[in-house]
């Protein structure tokens, strides 16, 4: 690694993030040792029951659940194999239980686990509706207000996006939602661990969350349904998690999402100050030291480790090319580094022109950063900056 | 990640003749910044019409500015005549090889060069010409069915994937792609629908006779059989009698004899003369 410590320097956290080691030891044993089916009658498969039960409480307390259950049982978390499937899960349990409603409300800037559903159900003879964003990514909430009605079975915004790290008043628009016996559900997979939650007094119905972006494994993920709130199950077959997702439980994921969960818990305080304060550093010293370049997204309402700075009138992949040169990991919303021509859609939906999306990269921290890190790409990135400009036909140093 | 070659890095991290030469005898500019790239090429020529220096600048991907770097190597030293002869396959061929859906920054600076070479002879730029003579199909990305039609006819391609990695277009919002699919059925078929007149075959030479049965074989018949995992290789012409071997699973195949019948030689006979006959060996 052509840096000084001789090791990825990683900014890519809304990608996916590193398993935690103190989650890496806590679902080991369950691999080679503990290896029992939690169905299973007997006691060396039953006793994995417990660990898993402890898991939810553990994601029942990040997301600020209620305990109160007479029994002592959590029953809002239902664990799942990633993002895309609680989505799924949630828009589909969403329609199934009130087949009269054929209308599906969501953002224009929503993950394509969302997006991408909702247009195959437009095919499928839905009425799909996208409410549009302004140039910081704030959305319509009149355009919205006006958008859901008694037709309308859904309504999916994210909590968070994964582009610019805008938060979306959620809590809000699931009371638009309920005015007109709409559900709520929310993408909250940015969100989770990053920002305080409390679904105990909350009004969302459904929340979708994925383990690999909280410093949990990949393939584990959870879906929320409030208690009292009707649910369809996706994945039918045996009778796990009370017969709400078929399938053998991913074990030692669910797990790694338990104690991941527990550690976000502890550290949200830091991600809100010590991270925070990383990501303000970054973009201070960033415009101190680069001319042209520009901070998307909504200032006042931002994740604290997000930021997506687009540098003028050159291409996303050719300083992803050059950062990595460093080991420096970082995004692109640019088209070149996906393979789709065009810039992402959030950009698109944002209005930020081409002069800016195009060159748009995304730098997410997590708590495992450190202003060293920081300091070493705020070093090298003036000069990658000013070497593919000059090659530009558009740059111009005067 | 893509996947590029080690020529590919070494031209985007360390590309040749990047700037603007002042004074230039030509320049060539293409794309533009919506678009996502954009090649801005300046050329010097002696008095016998040779290139002796090349620029570029460029705004686009790791490939586009290697793609721009290859080009400005390949072209110096070459006289206007020679340049006009090079196309987006000698750019690929420099850089050993690019990704498909990067083709397009090698088409890019094939029309760099054509535009500069037209900017010297004080024509219009092969663009231009392109949005005049042509109808814009594709609205993202403004590739004529011009454009189009050059590019699919020039790289061989039958697929409107292709025709996005190559041009971008329907790479956008993909309103055009049927567009582009009947603009490329049209193509093909009017290429089928021209076949040799028998006479004509008949007063080939052998070894011209035998590169227009490899023709077929190759474009015609190879993509078919190979749908189903199978080719066959041309072996030898007699008179009229054709004949080939067959490769991959038509070798083992039961129905080889009737594959033979039905689709290579019908094929031949449509497409070439109706005297052909095709012997398996």
């Amino acid at each position: 690694m052509n840096n000084p410590f001789n090791r990825p320097i990683y900014f890519d956290n809304n990608a996916t993030t590193a398993c935690a080691p103190e989650v890496f030891e806590a679902l080991k044993p369950f691999f080679c040792n503990r290896y029992g089916n939690p169905s299973s009658i007997h006691n060396f498969g039953g006793f994995v029951m417990p660990e898993i039960e402890k898991a939810r409480w553990q994601v029942a307390e990040l997301l600020g659940c209620d305990n109160s259950d007479p029994n002592g049982r959590c029953t809002e978390i239902i664990f799942n194999s990633c993002g895309t499937e609680s989505d799924s899960t949630a828009i589909r349990s969403a329609l199934k239980i009130n087949p009269s409603r054929r209308k599906l409300v969501v953002s224009k800037i929503e993950h394509p686990a969302v997006l991408n559903f909702a247009h195959e159900l437009a095919k499928h003879g839905f009425q799909v509706v996208e409410v549009p964003v302004d140039a910081k990514g704030r959305l319509d909430m009149d355009f919205l207000t006006d958008a859901v009605d008694h037709e309308t079975a859904l309504v999916s915004v994210m909590w968070a996006n994964n582009e610019t790290g805008n938060i979306y008043p959620v809590e809000e628009i699931a009371e638009i939602s309920h005015r007109f016996g709409a559900l709520f559900h929310t993408d909250a997979v940015q969100a989770v661990g990053k920002i305080p939650m409390n679904m105990k007094d909350s009004k969302i119905d459904m929340l979708s969350l994925s383990g690999h972006k909280l410093h949990a494994p990949k393939g584990v993920g959870a879906l929320f349904v409030r208690r009292g709130v009707r649910f369809r199950p996706f994945l039918i077959g045996g009778h796990q998690e009370r017969g709400r997702r078929g399938g053998t439980e991913n074990v030692t994921g669910i797990i790694g999402l338990g104690k991941a969960a527990e550690l976000a818990k502890s550290y949200i305080e830091i991600e809100n100050s010590e991270v925070k304060a990383l990501r303000d550093y970054l973009e201070t010293e960033m415009q101190k030291r680069i001319p042209k370049i520009r901070i998307n997204g909504d200032p006042e309402n931002r994740l604290p480790n997000t930021s997506l700075i687009s540098y003028e009138f050159i291409e996303g992949e050719s300083i992803l090319m050059l950062l990595d040169q460093y080991g420096i990991c970082a995004s692109s919303g640019s088209a070149c580094t996906t393979g789709s021509l065009e810039p992402s859609h959030v950009l698109r939906a944002m209005g930020v022109p081409y002069t800016a999306a195009h060159g748009a990269v995304r730098f997410s921290l997590s708590r495992y950063n450190t202003r060293q890190e920081i300091d070493f790409l705020l070093e090298v990135i003036p000069e990658i900056i000013a070497k593919l400009r000059s090659y530009s036909p558009y740059w111009n140093d005067k | 990640m893509w996947d590029y070659t080690d020529k590919v890095m070494d031209h985007f991290l360390h590309p040749r003749n990047v700037g603007e030469i002042e004074n230039p005898d030509a320049i060539g500019e293409v794309g533009n910044i919506s678009c996502g790239d954009a090649l801005k090429l300046t050329l010097k020529l002696d008095e016998d019409g040779r290139i002796v220096d090349a620029k570029f600048k460029t705004f686009g991907c790791a490939s586009a500015i290697a793609s721009s770097s290859a080009l400005t190597e390949i072209i110096k030293g070459l006289t206007l005549e020679e340049a006009a002869k090079i196309t987006n396959r000698d750019i690929v061929e420099m850089l050993g090889q690019l990704p498909e859906e990067k083709v397009h920054c090698s088409v890019m600076g094939m029309e760099a060069l054509q535009a500069a070479i037209a900017n010297y002879k004080g024509e219009t730029t092969v663009d231009e010409e392109d949005d005049h003579e042509g109808r814009i199909i594709c609205h993202c990305f403004g590739v004529t069915d011009h454009k189009i039609r050059k590019v699919a006819k020039e790289n061989n391609l039958h697929t409107v994937e292709e025709i996005t990695n190559y041009t971008k277009a329907g790479g956008g919002c993909g309103m055009c792609i049927e567009d582009i699919q009947e603009i490329l059925d049209q193509l093909w078929s009017d290429k089928k629908e021209t076949p040799a007149t028998d006479d004509d075959f008949k007063n080939l030479s052998t070894v011209q006779k035998i590169l227009r049965i490899q023709q077929v074989l190759e474009t015609e018949v190879k993509p078919m059989l190979e749908k189903d995992g199978g080719s066959l290789e041309f072996v030898d012409l007699e008179g009229t009698l054709v004949k080939v071997r067959m490769k991959g699973r038509c070798s083992s195949c039961p129905s080889s004899g009737v594959t033979l019948k039905y689709v290579v030689q019908d094929k031949l006979r449509e497409l070439i003369s109706p005297d052909l006959t095709v012997e398996g060996i």
